[in-house]
C-alpha cells in the first residue's frame, strides 16, 4: 500500500496528523515508563506493602489453668458461659453499620440499645469505657450472662442477627468451695494494657491483645504458668476484613493448673472465725478509748510448721473476687479502692503490718540469751520499771517477783525484758555509744528472725515490716526532723513534746526506745506472715522457711508435674536448749499463762499447743491484738486491729481453727473422723490420665457444719466454762430470751472445746 | 467506492466459491485493518479475564455467580463486534448523512439522564438504568456524534473543494455543535467525559486544518476556564479532593487517596511477571474499588505484572498507531477528521485511565477502552472501530 492521498490534503493537515501521532505515542511511552518505575524499580516495596495489607490474626484464647487447693478442690477455675459477641467486620458490612441488628439484639438480651452499641465501639483516646480495646477482628463480647433461651433465639434466627454469635465460652470463676473466699490470696484478672504488651513483646511469653493478666495474688504470681499460650490463626482477609484464606495456625496451649497448699475447708473455717472474732470484738467495750472496739481489719495465717506451706490465709475485710470477672463495674471498683472503702483488696496477712506487741518477746528472749543471760536465771518481774523519771509499767501493773525467761514469756512480763534491754542499752554506751559497733543484741536478733524483710512468700507485693534499729532511726530522723523541729514544743501537748524530743535526738537510740522495743511496742512493725515464719520455726526446731502457697504446677495434660519445694530461709539464732525452754514456756502460756483462760479443756496431752499473746499499742488507735500459736505440725497466727488483747479477741477463734483441723470435740475428746486436717496434706491430688485432677466433695460450709453440731452439743451439756479473769467480755453472763444468733454467739464464746464437729467428706 | 471499481462482491467478476471469496484481494475482509481488529479483540479478551478475576469473589455484586461479569463482558464484546460490522456495512459516509438524527438522539439521551430517569453511580449522574441489570451511559455515544458532527461540518466545504481549510464560521458552528452536549454532560456532572470531549474537539480541530488561532485560542480558553473553575469553586468537594489525592494519596489515605494508594500498591506489587492470574492478593482481597471498571488495569498490573500490563499498553498502541495511519491515509478530510477524533478519544481516555491507576493522573470515572467492564462504553468503542474500518475499507485501492 502506498500513502498517496486521493484528495489534495494540505501539508498543514499532514503535519498536524504527525504531531497527533507523536503526541499519542509519547503518552503511551509515559505510561510504559511509569509502569516500569512502579513495577520494576519500586516493585519490592509495594509487594511488601501489599502483604501487610491483608494478613490479620485471630486469637483463640488459651484456657487459663485452675487454682486448686491441696486436695484438688478448685478455688479458681473456668466455667462455661453463654457469651454473645458481635463481629465488627460483619456489622460494618451492613447498610447502617449494624445499628438495626444491635438494637434488635438489645431487645433480646433485655439491654438498652445504647449500651450494646457502646460495647462494640472501639476504644481510642476520645472514647471512654465502655468500649472495646481489643483487635477489631476479634469478636467483641456483649454479655457473658446470656440465658440459654436468649442464645437460642439468636442462633435460631441467625439470618436476623448477621454478625452476632452466641457461643459457650470459658470464663474465670472463683468457685468459693465450701464458702471459702480467699479473695486476696487468689487475686484477680484484668485485661492486659498497652504498656504490658509493649514490655512483654520480646520475651518468651508475649501478651496478646485479648489476654487477661493476673493482677494480684496467685493469679499474678503464677500468671505465666496459668495463662498458657493462645492459639493464633493468621488469615488473609479482604478489604472488608472478610477471610479469603488461612495463612498459618498455631493451636492454643491451655495453661497449667496450680495446686496450692491451701485447704479450702480450713480456709473457710479461718475466714469464718476471723470474721466472727471481729464481730464479737466490736461488741466489746474498750475502757481506754471509752467506745466499743472497732476491729476494722484482721488476718489469719495457718501454716504447716515443718514446710512453710500455707494451709489457710484469710484477710478481713474481704470481697467477692467474681466482681472482676467480665470487667469490673465502676461502682464496684470504687467500693474496692475508694477512700471510703476499707481497702478489701489488701491481703493483710502479707501487707498488713503492726507492732507485734508481746508476741515479739520470743525474739527478745533469744536476744537476751545471746547476750549472755541465762534462760533459767532469775529476773525481777516488778509492776513497773523506771528509767530517768520515766515509768514503764508492766501490763496491768502485775508483778511476779524474780522469774525465769520462760516464765516471763508465759505470763508475758514486760518488766523483765525492760530490765534486760535497758542493761544492754547501757552496755552499748547509752545515748552516745562508744566508738565501734554497739552490740545491739536485741536488734540483731530481730533481723536474724527474718523481720524487716520479706519472707519471700509466693505472693506479690509483700511488705517488709520494720526493725527500728539505729540505722532506721537515723534515716527516719533525717526525713522528718524538719517537721519535728517546726512543730515541737518543750511544754506543749503530748504530740508536741514528742516532736520536740525527736527533733533534738530522734536519730539516737534512747533508753526508752530500746525498752519499748523489747516488748514489741514502738516503731517495730511485723506482718502476720513474718510471725508465722518465726513461730513455725519454733515449732519445727528452728528452721525458718520461705512460706509457699503454690505446691505444684501440673500441665493441662497432667504429664508434667513440677513440684514447688519448700525453701529454707535460715535458722533461728537460738540453741536447742533455749528452744526447748521457750517451747515449754509457750506451752505454759496455753496451760497456765495469758492464753490459758481461752484454752481450758484443750487436749494438751494429745495435741500440745503453744501460744503467745500480744497486745500492741498504737498511738491514737485501739490496741492491736495478736495471737501466735503452734502445734507440732501447724502454726496459726491471728491478728485483729483495734480489737483489744490477743487472747481476748482471738483466743476462741484460733482454738476453733485448731479444733476443726484436729477434730477436737466439745468435751475435749478427739474425733479423728471429724478432723479436717489432723496432719498436713503431703500428697498431691490425684491426676487422671486425661490431665484432669480429682477433687473430693466438700461440704457446703465447713464452718457452719461445726456450728450446727456445736449447738446440738451445747443443748446437751448446757453449761459453759467461765472465763478465768475479769477481762472476759461481759456477754458471757448470758441471758435468756436472746435470739438464736445471740445464743450461737454466746455458745461459741463459752469455750469451743464443747463443740463437736462433723467430719467433712 | 467498492461499487465503482467493478470488483465488488456483488459485481460482475468471476464467481468465487465459499470463504475464498471473502478473502479475495479486493474483498472487504482483505481490506479490513486486521491489526486494529485483532488488537481490539485481544484487548477485549484480556479484559474479560481481568474482569472475571476482579469479580469472581465479589458476591455482593455478582449475584452469587462468579461468571456473571465474565459472561456479560463477552456478550458486550460480541454485541460490540456486531455493531462494528453494522457500522462498516453502513459506512461512515452513510452515517454522515444521518448525523442530524444521531446527534439529536444522543443529546436527547443525555437530557434524559438529567430527568428522574437518570441514576447516579459513584457521584456521576450519568446513567439510565433500564432494569434487569442493564443500564446505559448516553454520554459514551455523544463522543461519537460529536466526532461525526464536527467532522461533517468541518470537512464539507473542504471535501467539496471549495476551500483548503474550514473557515471561521464553520469552526464556530462545529464548536457550537460540540458545546451543547458538553454543557449537558458537565451538568451531570461527568467531568471525565467532558475532559475526553474537550480533547476530541481539540483533535478534530487540529486534523481539520482549522486555523492555528483556533487551536491555541481553545487551549488558552481551556486553561483559563480551568483556573476559573478552580478559583470560583464551581467543582464539588469530592472532585477537588480527587484531584488533590492523585498528587498525594497520603493526604487522605482512608478517603479518596485510598483508591490511588491501593491501586498503586496493587500494580507495584506485580513486579515483572505478576502474581499470576487469579492470584493477586490485592485483587482477591478486593482492596481496589471499582476494579472491574475504572481500575481494571490494576488487575493486569498485579496479576500479570509488567509483561501483561505492558502488553495492554502495546495493544492500545497498535490500535492508536493504525488509527493514525487510517487518518493519514483517508481519501477525504471527513475520514481523516473522524479517525483523528477517534485517536484523540482513545488516546486520552487510555492515558487518563491507566495514568490514574499509576498515580500520574487525577481519578475520574473513565473506562479503559475494550478492557473495562461496561456495556455502553464497549459498544461505543467498537462502533468507533467500525468507523475506522469503514474509512479504511472505503478508501480506493491503490494499485
Amino acid at each position: 500500500m502506498t500513502n498517496i492521498p486521493e484528495t489534495g490534503r494540505t501539508p498543514r493537515v499532514q503535519i498536524r496528523l504527525i504531531v497527533i501521532q507523536i503526541l499519542v505515542l509519547s503518552l503511551l511511552g509515559t505510561l510504559g515508563g511509569r509502569l516500569w518505575y512502579l513495577q520494576i524499580r519500586e516493585g519490592a516495596a509495594y509487594a511488601k506493602e501489599a502483604s501487610g495489607n491483608h494478613v490479620q490474626q485471630v486469637v483463640d484464647p488459651a484456657v487459663r489453668g485452675s487454682i486448686l487447693d491441696a486436695r484438688g478442690v478448685p478455688l479458681a477455675d473456668n466455667e462455661t458461659r453463654l457469651v454473645v459477641s458481635a463481629s465488627r467486620t460483619d456489622l460494618l458490612k451492613q447498610k447502617d453499620d449494624g445499628k438495626a441488628v444491635l438494637t434488635k439484639l438489645a431487645g433480646v438480651l433485655g439491654m438498652a440499645p445504647a449500651d450494646v452499641m457502646m460495647k462494640v465501639r472501639l476504644c481510642d483516646a476520645k472514647t471512654p469505657q465502655p468500649c472495646w480495646n481489643g483487635s477489631p477482628y476479634q469478636p467483641i463480647p456483649i454479655t457473658d450472662e446470656a440465658t440459654p433461651k436468649q442464645a437460642l433465639q439468636i442462633r435460631e434466627r441467625a439470618e436476623d442477627f448477621p454478625g452476632i454469635s452466641a457461643e459457650p465460652q470459658a470464663v474465670r470463676r472463683y468457685a468459693a468451695p465450701g464458702k471459702s473466699n480467699a479473695a486476696q490470696v487468689l487475686g484477680y484478672l484484668s485485661p492486659v494494657t498497652d504498656d504490658e504488651i509493649q514490655q512483654a513483646q520480646d520475651t518468651d511469653s508475649p501478651y496478646l491483645r485479648s489476654d487477661q493478666v493476673g493482677r494480684s495474688g496467685l493469679e499474678r504470681q503464677y500468671d505465666k504458668q496459668l495463662r498458657g499460650k493462645a492459639g493464633v490463626t493468621r488469615y488473609e482477609v479482604d478489604n472488608l476484613g472478610r477471610v479469603i484464606g488461612e495463612a498459618e495456625a498455631t493451636p492454643a496451649e491451655p495453661g497449667s493448673n496450680l495446686v496450692t497448699s491451701i485447704d479450702a475447708r480450713v480456709q473457710r473455717v479461718a475466714e469464718y472465725e476471723l470474721n466472727t472474732a471481729m464481730k464479737k470484738a466490736r461488741q466489746q467495750f474498750d475502757k481506754i478509748t471509752g467506745t466499743n472496739y472497732k476491729a476494722d481489719s484482721g488476718a489469719v495465717v495457718v501454716m504447716e510448721a515443718k514446710t512453710g506451706r500455707v494451709v489457710a490465709m484469710a484477710s478481713a475485710p474481704t470481697y467477692d473476687p467474681n466482681v472482676w470477672v467480665g470487667g469490673i463495674s465502676a461502682k464496684d471498683y470504687a467500693q474496692l479502692t475508694g477512700k471510703k472503702s476499707d481497702y478489701p483488696l489488701l491481703n493483710r496477712a502479707i501487707q498488713g503490718q503492726a507492732a507485734p506487741g508481746s508476741t515479739f518477746k520470743v525474739v527478745s528472749t533469744a536476744a537476751a540469751v545471746e547476750a549472755g543471760y541465762e534462760f533459767d536465771g532469775h529476773y525481777p518481774c516488778t509492776s513497773a520499771y523506771s528509767v530517768g523519771g520515766q515509768v514503764f509499767n508492766n501490763f496491768e501493773g502485775e508483778s511476779f517477783g524474780p522469774i525465769s525467761l520462760g516464765r516471763a514469756l508465759e505470763v508475758s512480763c514486760d518488766t523483765v525484758f525492760y530490765g534486760l534491754a535497758h542493761n544492754e542499752w547501757k552496755k552499748d554506751g547509752g545515748i552516745n555509744p562508744k566508738k565501734g559497733e554497739p552490740k545491739d543484741f536485741f536488734y540483731k536478733a530481730a533481723h536474724q528472725f527474718g523481720l524487716g524483710k520479706e519472707t519471700g512468700v509466693d505472693l506479690p507485693n509483700e511488705v517488709t515490716g520494720r526493725v527500728p534499729d539505729r540505722q532506721w532511726k537515723e534515716s527516719y530522723w533525717k526525713a522528718n526532723k524538719d517537721a519535728w523541729c517546726r512543730t515541737g514544743k518543750k511544754d506543749g501537748s503530748y504530740v508536741e513534746k514528742i516532736a520536740y524530743e525527736n527533733c533534738l535526738e530522734g536519730n539516737k537510740m534512747r533508753a526508752g526506745d530500746e525498752i519499748n522495743y523489747s516488748i514489741g511496742q514502738g516503731d517495730t512493725l511485723v506482718t502476720p506472715i513474718q510471725e508465722a515464719v518465726i513461730y513455725g520455726a519454733l515449732a519445727n526446731g528452728g528452721t525458718m522457711y520461705h512460706p509457699t502457697i503454690g505446691k505444684a504446677i501440673v500441665s493441662a495434660d497432667g504429664k508434667t508435674v513440677s513440684e514447688i519445694k519448700p525453701r529454707k530461709q535460715g535458722r533461728l539464732p537460738i540453741t536447742k536448749a533455749t528452744l526447748k525452754g521457750m517451747d515449754a514456756a509457750l506451752a505454759g502460756v496455753v496451760t497456765r499463762g495469758t492464753a490459758a483462760w481461752k484454752f481450758t479443756g484443750w487436749p494438751q496431752e494429745q495435741i500440745p499447743l503453744h501460744a503467745k499473746t500480744g497486745t500492741a499499742e498504737v498511738y491514737g488507735k485501739q490496741t492491736t491484738s495478736w495471737l501466735a500459736t503452734y502445734t507440732k505440725d501447724y502454726t496459726v497466727i491471728m491478728t485483729i486491729a483495734q480489737a483489744g488483747t490477743g487472747s481476748g479477741a482471738s483466743g476462741e477463734a484460733v482454738r476453733n481453727i485448731y479444733s476443726a483441723m484436729y477434730g477436737v470435740q466439745a468435751d475435749g475428746s478427739i474425733d479423728q473422723k471429724r478432723a479436717l486436717l489432723p496432719t498436713p496434706q503431703t500428697a498431691l491430688p490425684k491426676i487422671q490420665a486425661d490431665g484432669s485432677i480429682t477433687s473430693p466433695k466438700i461440704s457446703k460450709d465447713p464452718a457452719k457444719d461445726a456450728l450446727a453440731d456445736e449447738e446440738a452439743a451445747q443443748k446437751a451439756t448446757s453449761q459453759g466454762t467461765a472465763a478465768p479473769d475479769g477481762t472476759q467480755p461481759a456477754a458471757t453472763t448470758g441471758s435468756t430470751g436472746t435470739t438464736n444468733r445471740d445464743t450461737r454467739r454466746r455458745q461459741r464464746r463459752r469455750g469451743r472445746g464443747r463443740g463437736s464437729r462433723r467430719a467433712c467428706t | 467506492m467498492t461499487g465503482a471499481n467493478g470488483f465488488s462482491v456483488s459485481g460482475y467478476g468471476p464467481e468465487r466459491a465459499g470463504w475464498t471469496r471473502v478473502f479475495a484481494r479486493d474483498a472487504m475482509a482483505r481490506r479490513l485493518d486486521w491489526p486494529i481488529l485483532l488488537a481490539a479483540i485481544a484487548l477485549s479478551a484480556i479484559g474479560s479475564l481481568l474482569v472475571f478475576s476482579a469479580t469472581r469473589n465479589r458476591t455482593e455484586i455478582n449475584q452469587g455467580d462468579p461468571y456473571y461479569f465474565l459472561i456479560r463482558h463477552a456478550m458486550n464484546t460480541g454485541i460490540g463486534l456486531a455493531l462494528m460490522i453494522g457500522t462498516i456495512w453502513l459506512g461512515h459516509r452513510t452515517l454522515r448523512n444521518a448525523v442530524p438524527v444521531l446527534y439529536g438522539l444522543s443529546v436527547l439521551g443525555i437530557l434524559l439522564v438529567l430527568t428522574p430517569l437518570g441514576s447516579t453511580v459513584n457521584g456521576a449522574h450519568s446513567w439510565i438504568v433500564l432494569g434487569g441489570g442493564f443500564s446505559l451511559q448516553p454520554s459514551e455515544f455523544v463522543k461519537i456524534t460529536i466526532i461525526l458532527g464536527m467532522a461533517m461540518l468541518l470537512s464539507a466545504r473542504v471535501d467539496a473543494g471549495d476551500k483548503p481549510y474550514p473557515d471561521h464560521r464553520t469552526v464556530l458552528q462545529a464548536l457550537g455543535l460540540a458545546a451543547v452536549p458538553m454543557l449537558i454532560v458537565m451538568l451531570m456532572p461527568d467531568l471525565g467525559s467532558v475532559m475526553v470531549m474537550v480533547i476530541i474537539v481539540l483533535g478534530v480541530l487540529l486534523a481539520s486544518g482549522a486555523s492555528n488561532r483556533w487551536v491555541f485560542g481553545l487551549l488558552g480558553a481551556g486553561a483559563l476556564g480551568a483556573i476559573a473553575v478552580w478559583q470560583l469553586h464551581v467543582l464539588d468537594e469530592y472532585q477537588i479532593a480527587r484531584f488533590a489525592a492523585f498528587a498525594n494519596p497520603e493526604l487522605d489515605p482512608a478517603g479518596v487517596g485510598y483508591n490511588t494508594n491501593q491501586a498503586r500498591i496493587a500494580i507495584g506489587s506485580g513486579g515483572l511477571t505478576g502474581a499470576g492470574l487469579f492470584h493477586g492478593s490485592q485483587t482477591t482481597g478486593q482492596f481496589v474499588p471499582e476494579q472491574q471498571t475504572d481500575f481494571v488495569f490494576t488487575v493486569a498490573g498485579e496479576e500479570l505484572g509488567f509483561v501483561g500490563a505492558g502488553l495492554i499498553i502495546v495493544l492500545l498502541g497498535v490500535v492508536l498507531w493504525r488509527a493514525c495511519r487510517i487518518a493519514r491515509d483517508s481519501s477525504d478530510l471527513y475520514g481523516t477528521v473522524v479517525a483523528a477524533g477517534i485517536v484523540a478519544w482513545f488516546a486520552f481516555q487510555s492515558f487518563e485511565n491507566v495514568g490514574m491507576t499509576l498515580g500520574i493522573m487525577p481519578v475520574t470515572g473513565l473506562p479503559l477502552p475494550f478492557v473495562s467492564y461496561g456495556g455502553t462504553s464497549m459498544f461505543a468503542v467498537w462502533v468507533a472501530v467500525g468507523l475506522l474500518q469503514s474509512i479504511k475499507v472505503q478508501r480506493p485501492l491503490s494499485a
